[in-house]
C-alpha cells in the first residue's frame, strides 16, 4: 500500500533564489525581467512588478500533453466546480502548455513549452492525456512533426512528477483495445525514471484530477498511491462499495432488462453487466458534474472505464460471470434466484467473483 | 521568393492538426491541411457486440461527446428497424442541444476567443467605460465598473506575476485585433464567465446519462428509467434539475453571447476572408418526432451547391454514388488507389508513407494526411452551423431566416457576406440562440408525455441478437455541432462485419482529391491574407472558424526549406 506515497518533491524556491543558485547575476535576472515586460508590450513601470514576482514563491508551472486521445479529460477538467478550473489555471499553478486552451499557436507554442522546461528543470508538472504509440517508428501521433512519444519523453525528463491522466495515459484505453493497430501503451512503459502518478477513467471526474494536482500543490508531495498507483484518496474503493442501488444487490433485487420494473425502481443492474462491483473508482461518492450523478445512478451499468482493458473486458451487457474469459465460475442468475429475500447470500457470491477477476487481472499483468 | 509556413501545433482545437501555407507577398496562394493522429478504432470495433459499440466510437471524440454515440445507436437500430420510445427521442433531443449550446459557448470564448479579443489590450480599458459599452448591449447584471476593474486586476497580477501560463507567447498586439481596450476587457470577462457557466449545463447530460463528458447511451432507447414517484429514476427532481440548467443557458446565450457576437463583429464586418469551398451539405437532424420522418428535423438537410440559394439538393447517404470517400492524399490503402469507395464498402487499413519524424515538412503532391477524403457525388462539402444555416435558408426555415436577416441587418451586411470566416462564426452563434430556443420545449414535450401516462424510455423487443436476420445494414446520421456525422455499420451473425464513420471534421479538414481539388480548410485558406508571417493570426482565425476536432488534426511551422521555397515553421 502506498509504496510511492509520501515521495518529497524539491521544494518551490523562488524563481529568482533558483536563478541565483544556477549562477545567473541580479543584473542578468533584471535583464530577463525588462524583455519579459517588453515581450508583453507592457510599459517600464511593470518590471518592479515582475521582478517582485519572480522573488516570490512562483505558481507551479505545468506542462499539459495531448497525445493519442479524444480531449475528453480536457474537457473534464475544465468542468471542475471545486476548485473552480479558473481560479485553478489563474491563480493557482501556470499552465504553461496546454494545446486545447493555450493562446500561442505552432512554433510560439512550443518555445513557451520549451522555456518552462529548462526555466524549471526539475520543477515543472507534466500532466499527460493521451496514449504514447509506439507502431511504426511513432508515426500514428505526431506534433510539429515530432512523434508523440519523443516528445513525452523530453518533456518527462525534466518534470518532478508526472500525472497520466485519463485512461489513455494509463492503459491506453479505446485504442489500445485489440488489435491495438497503432501499439498505443500506457505512459509507464515509456516513462519509466520518473515518480508516474495514474488517474485512469473515461474521462476521470473533474474533481479528481484538480484533486490530484492541487494536492500536491498544497502538501509538496504526491498523495499517498494504491498499489496500481493510483492516489488512495480516489480509487482505494470500488464503485459498488458505496453504490446508491448496493442495497439492492444484497438484497438480490435486480434488473433483468432495461426500463423494466426493477429499474423503475431503481434496483441493481449487476445483471445487465455492470462492472461496479470491479471498478475502483470515486463516482459513487465524489459522483460526476459537481455531485449530481453517476452512470449507475442514472440507470445504466458502470462500464468499468478506469480499470485496464476495460474495452476487452467486453461485451458491456453481459454479466461479469457470463464475460467469456472462463475466469469466474459462478452464475449470478441462480444465485440471485436463490438469494432473493435472503440478505447476505449475494455479498459472498460477489465477493468470489471480485476475486476471481482480481486474480486474472494479476495474470493478465504477468503476461504483459 | 514564396515562402512556406507551417503551423504544427494548431492550438485551441480537439485532437493534432498540422496547417502549411505557401505565401506570396501577404498572400496565401497555395495550403495543406494534414491530420497527425490516427487510432484505428473502425478496425477495433470489428466482431465486437453492435450494442457495445457506441461505447467505441463516442471515444472518438470528448469535445463532442455524446454525439457520436447518438450516430452509433441510430446506425443500429436503422440496420434493424429498431423503434425507440417517444420519451427516449425527447431525451436524445435534449442531449443533443444542450451539446450544441455547450460546445459553441466553449468555441466561441475558449477555443476561438482569443483570435478576435487582445488580452494584453484589456489591460489599457478604462472599466467604466467597458461597463457603459456592456450595460448598452445587454441587461446582464455583471457590468459594473467595479467588477470589469476586478477582471482587470486579475489579469493584470498575472501579467505582472511574469508567469502567463495560458497568455504567453501569443500574438498580442497584433495589427488584425480590432476592438478597442473596452471591449477587449468585456471580452476577457465574459470568458472567464463562460469558462464557470459550461460546467452547469454539462449537468443535463448527466441527469440522463450519469456523466459528462461521455454520457451513457443504449441502443433501442435509454437506460435512465422514468418513475415520477420513484427515488433513484428520473423524477420531478430531476427533471427540475435540468429544466434550471436550460433557463440558466438561455439567460447565458441572450444576455452574453449574443450581444458579444454582434458587438465584436461589428469591429470586423471589413475582413469578409475565408470564404472557401463553395459547396454546403448538412444531412439534417434532431428529429421532433420520429428520425424516420426527415420532415420533423429542427435541422433541414440537403445540398447547396456553388453558394445558389435557389436550388437545394436531396443527399442519400445509402446510395453508393452520393458519398465516397478517397484516399489518393491520405495514409491509408485500397486496392486501386484512385477509387471513391461509400462508406459500406470503405476500409480503413493505414499504410503510411510520409517523412520520417521529426520532419520539417509534407508534400500535397504526395499523400499527407491522416484524414481521408469525403465527397459528394466528386463535390468538396463544407459542413458545420454554416452550412446548416445556408441549407435551412434556402430551404425556407423562418427561424433560421428571421435570424440571419436580423443579425445582418443589425451589422448592416448582405446575405454574402456569411460565406466568409466571419460568417461561419456569426452563424454559429445564431445557431446557438436556435438550439437553445427549443430547449424548453423538449422539457415541456417530456414532461407532457410523462404526464399523459407514458414513461417508456427502451423497447425491448429487439434487444436479443437472437431476433436480428442473419446480416443487416443501417446507417446512423446527425447534425454534430461541428457538421455532418454519419457512421455506417454492416452487421453479421449479431457481431460488426464493418464499420465507418465519416466526421464534419473529415469532410472540413480533408486533403486533396483524385481529382486534385483542394479540401474547405485549404480552399477557405487561399483568400486569407497575413499581415505579419510570422504572426499567422488570421490564419488561426479562419482554420479555428470551423471548430476543428481532431481527434482529426493541423500545426503552424515555418522553415528554412527546398530551393524552390524560404520554409519556416511558425
Amino acid at each position: 500500500m502506498g509504496k510511492q506515497g509520501g515521495v518529497k518533491l524539491p521544494s518551490s524556491d523562488s524563481f529568482y533564489r533558483w536563478a541565483r543558485s544556477k549562477g545567473v547575476t541580479r543584473r542578468d535576472f533584471l535583464k530577463f525581467c525588462t524583455l519579459a515586460a517588453a515581450m508583453l508590450g507592457l510599459d517600464a513601470a511593470a518590471v518592479p512588478k515582475i521582478v517582485q514576482a519572480l522573488e516570490t514563491k512562483p505558481r507551479m508551472p505545468v506542462i499539459y500533453l495531448n497525445l493519442q486521445e479524444c480531449t475528453c479529460c480536457g474537457e473534464s477538467f475544465l468542468r471542475s466546480a471545486h476548485p473552480l478550473v479558473a481560479d485553478l489555471i489563474l491563480n493557482m499553478i501556470s499552465l504553461d502548455y496546454m494545446e486545447p486552451l493555450m493562446a500561442a499557436a505552432g512554433e510560439q507554442a512550443e518555445a513557451a513549452k520549451a522555456k518552462t522546461m529548462k526555466d524549471y528543470n526539475g520543477k515543472y508538472l507534466l500532466v499527460v492525456e493521451g496514449s504514447p504509440t509506439l507502431g511504426d517508428g511513432g508515426i500514428y501521433c505526431t506534433i510539429g512533426g515530432k512523434t508523440a512519444t519523443s516528445i513525452l519523453e523530453e518533456a518527462a525528463a525534466g518534470a518532478a512528477a508526472v500525472i497520466a491522466y485519463g485512461s489513455c495515459a494509463t492503459n491506453a484505453c479505446v485504442q489500445g483495445a485489440y488489435p491495438n493497430p497503432t501499439q498505443a501503451v500506457p505512459v509507464r512503459r515509456v516513462v519509466t525514471t520518473k515518480p508516474v502518478i495514474d488517474v485512469p477513467g473515461c474521462p476521470p471526474i473533474a474533481e479528481v484530477i484538480t484533486g490530484t494536482i492541487v494536492h500536491y500543490l498544497t502538501f509538496d508531495k504526491i498523495p499517498e498511491l494504491t498499489n496500481q498507483g493510483r492516489p488512495r484518496a480516489f480509487y482505494e474503493h470500488r464503485v459498488h462499495d458505496g453504490c446508491n442501488r448496493r442495497a439492492f444487490f444484497d438484497a438480490g433485487q435486480f434488473v433483468e432488462s432495461f426500463d423494466d420494473e426493477g429499474a423503475k425502481q431503481g434496483w441493481c443492474l449487476y445483471k445487465m453487466g455492470c462492472k461496479g462491483p470491479t471498478t475502483y473508482n470515486a463516482c459513487a461518492v465524489t459522483q460526476w458534474n459537481d455531485g449530481v450523478s453517476y452512470p449507475i445512478k442514472s440507470g445504466h451499468p458502470c462500464i468499468g472505464c478506469s480499470e485496464n482493458n476495460f474495452f476487452d473486458n467486453t461485451p458491456f451487457y453481459t454479466h461479469l460471470a457470463d464475460i467469456p474469459n472462463g475466469a469466474i465460475g459462478f452464475n449470478p442468475d441462480k444465485v440471485g434466484v436463490g438469494a432473493l429475500g435472503v440478505a447476505g447470500v449475494g455479498v459472498l457470491a460477489h465477493a468470489a467473483a471480485t476475486g476471481a477477476i482480481k486474480g486474472r487481472e494479476k495474470e493478465e499483468k504477468k503476461g504483459s | 521568393m514564396p515562402t512556406r509556413i507551417v503551423v504544427d501545433p494548431i492550438t485551441r482545437i480537439e485532437g493534432h492538426l498540422r496547417i502549411e501555407v505557401v505565401l506570396e507577398g501577404n498572400k496565401i496562394t497555395d495550403a495543406l491541411s494534414s491530420g497527425t493522429l490516427f487510432r484505428g478504432i473502425e478496425k477495433i470495433v470489428e466482431n465486437r457486440d453492435p450494442r457495445d459499440v457506441w461505447a467505441f466510437v463516442q471515444r472518438i471524440c470528448g469535445v463532442c461527446t455524446h454525439i457520436h454515440a447518438i450516430a452509433s445507436v441510430r446506425a443500429v437500430e436503422d440496420a434493424l428497424d429498431y423503434r425507440i420510445p417517444k420519451n427516449a427521442n425527447y431525451i436524445r433531443n435534449i442531449m443533443t442541444l444542450t451539446q450544441f449550446v455547450q460546445d459553441h459557448v466553449i468555441h466561441f470564448y475558449h477555443l476561438h476567443g482569443f483570435d478576435w479579443i487582445d488580452v494584453v489590450s484589456a489591460l489599457k480599458a478604462d472599466p467604466a467605460q467597458t461597463s457603459a459599452l456592456a450595460q448598452s448591449i445587454s441587461g446582464w447584471p455583471l457590468s459594473s465598473a467595479g467588477y470589469f476593474r476586478d477582471v482587470q486586476t486579475k489579469v493584470k497580477t498575472l501579467v505582472e506575476s511574469g508567469q502567463l501560463g495560458i497568455f504567453a507567447n501569443a500574438y498580442w498586439g497584433h495589427p488584425a485585433y480590432r476592438l478597442p481596450p473596452e471591449a477587449n476587457l468585456m471580452g476577457v470577462a465574459h470568458y472567464l464567465e463562460a469558462l464557470n457557466w459550461q460546467k452547469e449545463i454539462a449537468k443535463v447530460h448527466a441527469v440522463f446519462g450519469g456523466k459528462n463528458p461521455h454520457p451513457n447511451y443504449l441502443v433501442g432507447g435509454m437506460a435512465s428509467a422514468i418513475n415520477i414517484n420513484g427515488n433513484n429514476t428520473i423524477n420531478i427532481e430531476r427533471l427540475n434539475l435540468v429544466k434550471t440548467k436550460i433557463e440558466e443557458a438561455q439567460t447565458f446565450v441572450d444576455q452574453v453571447l449574443m450581444p458579444d457576437i454582434l458587438a465584436i463583429a461589428n469591429f470586423y464586418k471589413k475582413d469578409l476572408y475565408g470564404g472557401g469551398v463553395r459547396n454546403y451539405l448538412a444531412y439534417g437532424g434532431v428529429p421532433t418526432v420520429d428520425v424516420r420522418n426527415p420532415d420533423s428535423y429542427l435541422f433541414p438537410g440537403g445540398i447547396v451547391l456553388d453558394r445558389d440559394l435557389s436550388k437545394v439538393y436531396d443527399i442519400d447517404l445509402k446510395d453508393p454514388k452520393h458519398i465516397q470517400e478517397f484516399v489518393t492524399h491520405s495514409w491509408y490503402r485500397y486496392d486501386d488507389p484512385q477509387a471513391g469507395l461509400h462508406p459500406w464498402q470503405g476500409r480503413t487499413e493505414a499504410q503510411y508513407d510520409g517523412p520520417k519524424p521529426p520532419y520539417e515538412n509534407l508534400d500535397e503532391n504526395k499523400r499527407y494526411s491522416w484524414i481521408k477524403t469525403p465527397r459528394w457525388q466528386g463535390k468538396p462539402m463544407e459542413v458545420g452551423p454554416l452550412a446548416r444555416f445556408i441549407i435551412g435558408y434556402a430551404r425556407g426555415n423562418q427561424r433560421m431566416r428571421t435570424l440571419v436577416d436580423d443579425a445582418l441587418k443589425k451589422l448592416d451586411l448582405p446575405l454574402s457576406a456569411l460565406f466568409s470566416t466571419l460568417g461561419r462564426t456569426l452563424a454559429r452563434a445564431l445557431e446557438t440562440k436556435y438550439s437553445v430556443d427549443h430547449l424548453a420545449g423538449f422539457h415541456a414535450d417530456l414532461v407532457a408525455n410523462i404526464k399523459a401516462g407514458d414513461s417508456a424510455v427502451f423497447n425491448p423487443d429487439k434487444w436479443d441478437p437472437s431476433t436480428w436476420p442473419a446480416t443487416a445494414q443501417g446507417v446512423g446520421y446527425c447534425e454534430a455541432p461541428r457538421g455532418a456525422l454519419a457512421h455506417w455499420i454492416k452487421i453479421n451473425k449479431g457481431k460488426v462485419e464493418s464499420y465507418q464513420a465519416v466526421v464534419p471534421t473529415t469532410w472540413n479538414a480533408s486533403p486533396r482529391d483524385a481529382q486534385g481539388q483542394i479540401g474547405p480548410y485549404e480552399a477557405s485558406l487561399l483568400d486569407t491574407p497575413l499581415a505579419n508571417p510570422d504572426q499567422p493570426l488570421e490564419l488561426l482565425r479562419t482554420i479555428h472558424s470551423f471548430d476543428p476536432c481532431l481527434a482529426c488534426a493541423t500545426h503552424l511551422l515555418n522553415r528554412e526549406g527546398e530551393e524552390m521555397l524560404n520554409l519556416r515553421v511558425i
